[in-house]
């Protein structure tokens, strides 16, 4: 009797496990491979709620992310069945043509998606976007009503705030900011030069065109805004800068949108630097209208060498991942969630305030990978005081224009 | 991934070699090799021989082919995208078309030794241009700092040539004290001296990089002893070298120590005995017998310090230090590490790299080879 009940429990919870995942297939190899932050760990743990039976979902959440992907879809099969990219390095997957058009996947299991979430190219789906991302500013609020100023709405206002905080003595190093040589870093340049109007290319072509007036003053601002920083700025990444700012030692910086939820989590500051830290919009800079500042999406994308079957297993159980079910009090803070039942917060205005005041998306360009690299490499010798801006901007297009040559980009 | 870390591992069959031939050669060299014959010993080696082939030989190979070729043209298409923030017209690489390129010659498009020439390795033409226009030595050098693989270079060598000797002399110091402490503490204390060997080096550099963080315990003390707010260990460059430098003698300094104190137990107890007879101070007993008898380990040290040293690489990571600090094995991880890889440029740093070990090691190798050659006839 009780073996029998015994089964009838150890049944019943395999069939409602069943039962809750439904994802729609019964089985296959999932495997999926993405960036290491809260909101891409929700969707990964969703998509695994698929793994029961003969089914297989495993996942690889990593920041080297960029660095194995290419490499795992590039053999066949492929190691990787799904990729969690965003506008940048979707591009080096289909660069290397290992990533397939999701068409037929969307149009028989993709119903809920909205059009906004499919990245076309060239008219092909080749990836399903599931949040937002920018970087906008991140302010305290007792700090500004301290000083008796409006909240910056530009670059030279954080400047001349800065300095006021800085001679009332409230804080030694009031900005802080992801200066970190390499990646961090070429993203505050890119942004800097967005907002003063810059053009990267020749247009029409692969031609760096970089070392002008706009180059100059972008490279020029961020100099400034390193005098009002912590003099380990090129040692700080986005980790750091938030560890800095619940310290209470930043009182301005321009922060990405999926970052404040951990800021104000009630975790790791005092109550009252979280209750001051408010998000504001993007900042301008020059006198332009121009966020400076530049718009991401994350989304996933599916691998061409893997089997139909496990193509489509793959697709659903990222569906699921992404399915509206996933958001609760937990998870909405996170992100700027893409799907139906996301409900903004204060926490997300900066995000949208990019997206209303027509903020570029970051260039997705078969190129732009190799520019990023070169910036992050070069512009440090401006930062502290080696060359003068035109030489580390021509620095730039020199290790660009050699990158771009060795990638068959230019002759 | 592969193609590079052939160059990181070049010189690992010397590392696990030598040892052997230091003590093969101290006891009976002669006949050792002689009582072998050909056909035991023929079975004797294959095993090592064939996996040197497989695993240092034809990644080498593969290295140095990757590096004579750059990728194809590639055939680039207008098209627009589209997302959730609207549409725009960019560019994409025409898969189809380049694909039929790929297919017709896999290896990609020959370069010869273009890329070894490029701004990112040689330079050939801007160090001939600098050179030129140069206004003294000093304003040469500093346009030569300018160029990546120069700029890796100088700090390369600065790292291995100023670790090597001090990573000797530390571990040389640390095995004498240790080998003079009576037995119950000998234990204890070769455990603590060996940590610093036992940490992985990222580990090991993410510690201390917080320590000595503006805010943490090393970096307030000395902001505190020298009165400075604004001292900063990481945004100098010198101080940066200076930090990378301790860092790797703090790491290294444990296995010098470790191979000397294993040679200080093998010391001829007689020797020393009768040099304190003829009056030698305890200084003249180091100078004179103990290092002279220790000369073949210090060799031994020298040319695995000088391979490490070379390829200096996670320190750099760990310590975030790439804007004033980076190395040859640095450059190979940057180029392969970002969005778009460059496979050619590593390969060809890679090669760049496996030549810098092969002169560096050149003069230990002749003065072993030397050794051996003049002690067995």
């Amino acid at each position: 009797m009780l073996k029998k009940i015994l089964i009838g429990v150890a049944l019943t919870a395999v069939y409602s496990s069943a039962v809750q995942a439904d994802c729609g297939f019964t089985a296959g190899n999932v495997s999926i491979i993405g960036n290491e932050f809260p909101a891409i760990r929700t969707v990964a743990a969703g998509a695994e709620t698929c793994g029961v039976g003969d089914v297989s979902v495993k996942s690889n959440l990593t920041a080297d992310h960029q660095k194995l992907n290419v490499a795992g879809m590039t053999t066949d099969p492929a190691a990787y069945s799904v990729a969690i990219i965003a506008n940048s390095s979707l591009v080096s997957l289909m660069n290397e043509d290992v990533v397939r058009p999701l068409d037929d996947l969307v149009a028989k299991y993709g119903q809920n998606l909205k059009k906004s979430q499919l990245i076309t190219v060239g008219g092909n789906v080749m990836a399903v976007a599931f949040m937002a991302n920018a970087q906008t500013l991140l302010y305290r609020k007792d700090i500004l009503e301290e000083i008796g100023v409006e909240v910056p709405t530009s670059y030279e206002e954080v400047l001349a705030a800065a300095k006021m905080i800085k001679d009332k003595g409230l804080m030694e190093n009031p900005v802080g900011g992801a200066y970190k040589a390499g990646w961090n870093l070429a993203q505050e340049f890119i942004n800097m030069y967005m907002g003063f109007g810059g053009e990267f290319y020749q247009p029409g072509t692969a031609q760096v065109s970089i070392n002008n007036d706009n180059g100059v003053a972008a490279i020029e601002m961020l100099k400034e805004l390193t005098a009002y920083m912590n003099p380990d700025y090129l040692t700080y990444d986005s980790n750091a800068t938030s560890v800095e700012w619940e310290a209470g030692k930043v009182a301005l910086m321009s922060m990405w949108g999926s970052r404040v939820g951990p800021l104000k989590d009630g975790e790791g500051s005092t109550a009252e630097i979280e209750e001051n830290t408010i998000v504001a919009g993007p900042l301008t800079v020059g006198g332009n209208s121009l966020p400076a500042t530049t718009l991401w999406w994350d989304g996933f994308t599916v691998a061409k060498n893997v089997s139909d079957e496990d193509a489509a297993a793959s697709f659903q159980a990222m569906m699921k991942g992404i399915d509206p079910s996933i958001l609760n009090d937990e998870t909405m803070p996170l992100a700027v969630w893409l799907m139906d039942g996301y409900e903004p917060s204060d926490i997300s205005a900066g995000v949208f305030a990019a997206i209303e005041a027509g903020t570029t998306p970051y260039p997705m360009l078969p190129y732009q990978g190799l520019l990023h690299t070169a910036l992050g490499a070069e512009l440090p010798d401006f930062l502290q005081g080696k060359e003068d801006a035109a030489k580390t901007l021509a620095d730039v297009e020199a290790a660009y224009t050699e990158a771009a040559k060795e990638k068959g980009f230019l002759n | 991934m592969s193609l590079a870390l052939g160059a990181c591992c070049a010189g690992f069959p010397g590392y696990l070699r030598l040892p052997s031939i230091e003590i093969g050669r101290r006891l009976e060299p002669n006949r050792y090799v002689e009582s072998m014959k050909h056909r035991p010993f023929f079975w004797f080696v294959l095993p090592s021989t064939l996996a040197m082939l497989l695993f240092i030989a034809l990644p080498i190979v593969s290295v140095v082919t990757q590096s004579l070729y750059i990728s194809h043209d590639q055939v680039i298409t207008e098209v627009e995208n589209c997302g959730p923030f609207g549409c725009t017209t960019e560019t994409k690489v025409d898969s189809q078309a380049t694909q039929a390129l790929r297919e017709a010659e896999p290896l990609g498009k020959w370069n010869g030794l273009g890329t070894y020439f490029n701004r990112g390795h040689l330079a050939v033409s801007e160090v001939a241009f600098a050179w030129r226009h140069a206004s003294g030595i000093g304003d040469f050098a500093s346009r030569l700092m300018n160029l990546p693989f120069y700029k890796a270079l100088a700090f390369t060598l600065t790292y291995a040539f100023v670790v090597t000797p001090l990573t000797i002399v530390f571990g040389f110091m640390i095995a004498v004290a240790v080998n003079t402490l009576s037995a119950k503490y000998k234990g204890p204390v070769i455990f603590f001296s060996l940590l610093p060997m036992i940490v992985t080096p990222l580990i090991g550099s993410l510690i201390l990089f917080w320590m000595i963080d503006a805010e943490g315990i090393i970096g307030a003390t000395l902001q505190y002893l020298t009165n400075n707010p604004n001292l900063s260990l990481k945004a100098s460059t010198v101080l940066t070298w200076v930090m990378l430098m301790v860092y790797g003698l703090w790491h290294a300094a444990p296995f010098a120590f470790v191979v000397f104190y294993a040679g200080l137990q093998t010391m001829p107890q007689d020797t020393l005995e009768s040099a304190m007879i003829d009056g030698a101070s305890r200084w003249q007993r180091i100078r004179y017998v103990v290092i002279p008898h220790l000369m073949p380990l210090v060799t031994f040290v020298a040319l695995i310090q000088l391979m490490d040293n070379f390829r200096v690489f996670e320190p750099i990571v760990g310590f975030n230090a790439e804007a004033h600090a980076t190395s040859l094995s640095w450059i190979i991880y940057n180029d392969i590490g970002g969005e778009t890889r460059l496979l050619s440029s590593a390969a060809t740093t890679s090669v760049l790299t496996i030549i810098g070990v092969a002169i560096l090691l050149s003069p230990v190798l002749v003065r072993t080879w030397r050794d051996f050659t003049r002690k067995a006839h």
